[in-house]
């Protein structure tokens, strides 16, 4: 029956061209919308270390004196020096790893090449393994090698490409401010989406193309970049960034259970109170640990406004839908004269909003189908603007199978309300009437 | 083949009750062509889609072909129309976009028969109502005469053990109905149970017996004729 039903409803959608693609129009302007701005909406938001990003969290202390100390005040976003090192050193954590992001000149040993400034991340060693970077070509360095500052780097498969062709790099030398780094790893493409590591960069920036030892590339001076807040006579003097009273580092830990997680909070906050009690730290002792996706929600990553323009594309989308339930009614009802022919002829009740049901279903598909191409050309016009984020509007293969699910679900959904009607109308009284 | 004992059907709103049948009683044996008539309002039509199950009664018994029917659910109810009964319309109710040969073709397709068997059986109805070459057109290319045949094709198609007409010649002009009830008497003659609706004296003779219905009542007409002023209206 189901190819009868099919050959019904193409027929009855051809005979009513005019309504079929008001249907058609309403679903695809409806789907268009939404998953434009569902795309864009599950492309910021979207987790950067699926199954992986219950497990890596945010330490955050409030170092700062008491000026302006207010009770409740929202933490520093980054911490110091001495505190990364302190806690790195503890090992309290599976992995931990403290970072912060810089920009050098890069370019390979051969004199004639010139130098091109690529964009950096001076880390530790677990950094790596801590976020689950893909090599394409050797790996990451070890503790040994961040304590004994080595002059090592990893880069990213784009800028293999560029300096070495795309080969097997390692163990090669690349340059960086003028300083000879030995490649031991690289890269596959990898650009997680949001820059969750170090929003200071940008929330939807590119990923960096060297990563280098954190020691080493304070031994090196290479350039950093990324915010900075000082207090007292903190001045964010780049020689003296280590002791001073600044926050200029990112630090990330991975604890592989809830007991760990609340442990290592523990820890920090004892590690709070030992540092008041030393009189590093002035405020009361205030600490936070914040999971990957409690971090990016607390920094607000998704913007506002991608959040309201979804909300109205999915209002947008509920109007599109009630009016093809009542287009939807209008064109099931005029045909309960020949429904109910079909009644008398040996149509049951449930064949009857089958056939209907199935006349709903492909306006879904058609209208699911125009829908992805407007959504296709939303998405077009989002890359246009000038937001950081927009290069990342693209369509994936989920958000494909969610656009043409969505249209045949809702439509199957519009159609149930005039199905259930027009195949519970009495036929004695169509047949009479006629 | 089709029984009716005290059978009612009430048709009730929020303040009146209106008696469609009262009391009908009807007894049609397999192979009679009966003939129902009386004058319009008198409850024929609802006898009808009663007997076709397209409407259900309120009190009485109905036994159709041995069944009682009137416990059956909605797929039941489907099945036994699209498998025992043929229905014959005034308004022929053909499907305007199904050319000839798909407009017979639909209580098959609800049949479930196979693509084979229903061309088979459908060709055969059509040769049967002398519309064969007309498989391919569509009511709108059809006389009214033409169209009553597809209808009958139909009707036919699935081999029913009930014809149910409802004044099959009402829209017709004298030729062409007279063209519809040789049909009709031919299929009689070659077994068919034949139960038609008709307010039309002469078409009403060419049965082999006439029930006639008043106010909702199978009526003798040997006896005096009675005659109601009122309608058969109860207030509740």
């Amino acid at each position: 029956m189901f190819g009868y039903y099919m050959e019904l409803a193409l027929r009855s959608l051809k005979r009513s061209r005019a309504l079929t693609a008001l249907m058609i129009l309403a679903i695809a302007l409806g789907i268009g919308a939404c998953m434009t701005t569902l795309t864009v909406l599950h492309v910021l938001s979207g987790d950067p270390l699926p199954g992986r990003s219950a497990t890596v969290f945010y330490p955050q202390l409030d170092p700062r004196d008491m000026t302006d100390y207010e009770p409740g005040t929202d933490l520093p976003d980054q911490i110091t020096w001495v505190d990364g090192m302190n806690l790195l050193r503890s090992h309290r954590a599976d992995r931990q790893a403290l970072m912060v992001g810089g920009q050098v000149a890069t370019q390979t040993t051969d004199e004639h090449t010139d130098p091109f400034f690529t964009q950096a991340r001076y880390t530790t060693a677990d950094f790596f393994p801590m976020f689950d970077t893909p090599f394409r070509y050797g790996q990451g360095w070890s503790s040994a090698e961040d304590d004994a500052r080595s002059r090592v780097a990893v880069i990213s498969s784009e800028l293999n490409d560029r300096l070495f062709n795309g080969q097997d790099s390692t163990g090669r030398t690349v340059r960086a401010d003028g300083n000879d780094l030995r490649v031991i790893g690289v890269l596959k493409h990898w650009r997680p989406v949001p820059h969750f590591f170090d929003l200071n960069m940008g929330n939807y920036s590119g990923s960096e193309d060297i990563y280098v030892p954190l020691g080493t590339a304070r031994d090196l001076h290479l350039a950093r970049m990324g915010g900075i807040s000082c207090w007292g006579k903190g001045s964010g003097e780049e020689s003296k960034m280590e002791t001073a009273q600044c926050t200029w580092l990112q630090f990330w830990v991975q604890l592989d259970s809830p007991a760990k997680a609340s442990a290592y909070l523990d820890f920090l906050t004892h590690y709070a109170q030992e540092q008041k009690a030393a009189g590093r730290f002035e405020r009361p002792a205030n600490v936070r640990m914040l999971d990957l996706m409690g971090w990016m929600n607390d920094q607000k990553v998704v913007p506002g406004d991608v959040r309201l323009q979804a909300w109205l594309a999915l209002g947008f989308f509920a109007v599109c839908l009630i009016n093809t339930i009542g287009l939807m009614l209008a064109k099931f009802m005029r045909r309960s004269g020949e429904l109910s022919v079909r009644r008398a002829l040996g149509a049951s009740r449930g064949s009857v909003f089958m056939q209907l049901l199935m006349e709903a279903g492909m306006v879904g598909v058609v209208g699911g189908l125009a829908g992805l191409f407007l959504a296709w050309f939303g998405l077009w016009l989002v890359r246009l603007q000038p937001a950081m984020y927009a290069q990342l509007a693209h369509l994936d293969v989920p958000m494909l199978c969610l656009t043409i699910a969505l249209a045949i679900g809702a439509t199957l959904l519009a159609g149930v309300l005039p199905a259930w009607r027009a195949c519970h109308v009495a036929p004695a009284l169509q047949l009479k009437s006629q | 083949m089709l029984k009716m004992t005290h059978l009612a059907k009430v048709y009730r709103t929020e303040v009146v009750e209106t008696y469609a049948l009262r009391d009908f009683n009807i007894d049609v044996k397999e192979g009679e062509f009966v003939a129902v008539t009386g004058p319009s309002g008198s409850g024929k039509t609802t006898f009808l889609t009663i007997a076709g199950l397209l409407e259900t009664f309120t009190g009485g018994q109905y036994h159709l072909d041995g069944v009682e029917v009137s416990q059956l659910d909605d797929n039941a109810r489907s099945r036994i129309r699209n498998e025992k009964i043929g229905f014959i319309f005034q308004a022929f109710n053909l499907i305007p976009d199904l050319n000839v040969f798909d407009n017979v073709e639909v209580p098959l397709r609800y049949r479930g028969m196979k693509a084979a068997e229903r061309k088979q059986r459908i060709m055969d109805a059509l040769e049967r109502v002398g519309l064969a070459s007309r498989a391919k057109h569509y009511p709108a290319e059809l006389s009214g005469g033409q169209q009553q045949r597809v209808a009958i094709a139909r009707a036919l198609a699935g081999s029913p053990r009930l014809l149910l007409a409802d004044e099959p010649t009402g829209n017709l002009d004298t030729q062409m109905a007279r063209g519809v009830m040789e049909l009709l008497e031919e299929i009689h003659r070659e077994g068919a149970t034949i139960v038609m609706v008709t307010h039309d004296p002469e078409l009403a003779a060419r049965a082999q017996r006439n029930v006639h219905v008043i106010d909702g009542q199978v009526v003798d007409l040997s006896e005096e004729p009675r005659f109601h002023a009122q309608p058969n209206v109860a207030h509740s």
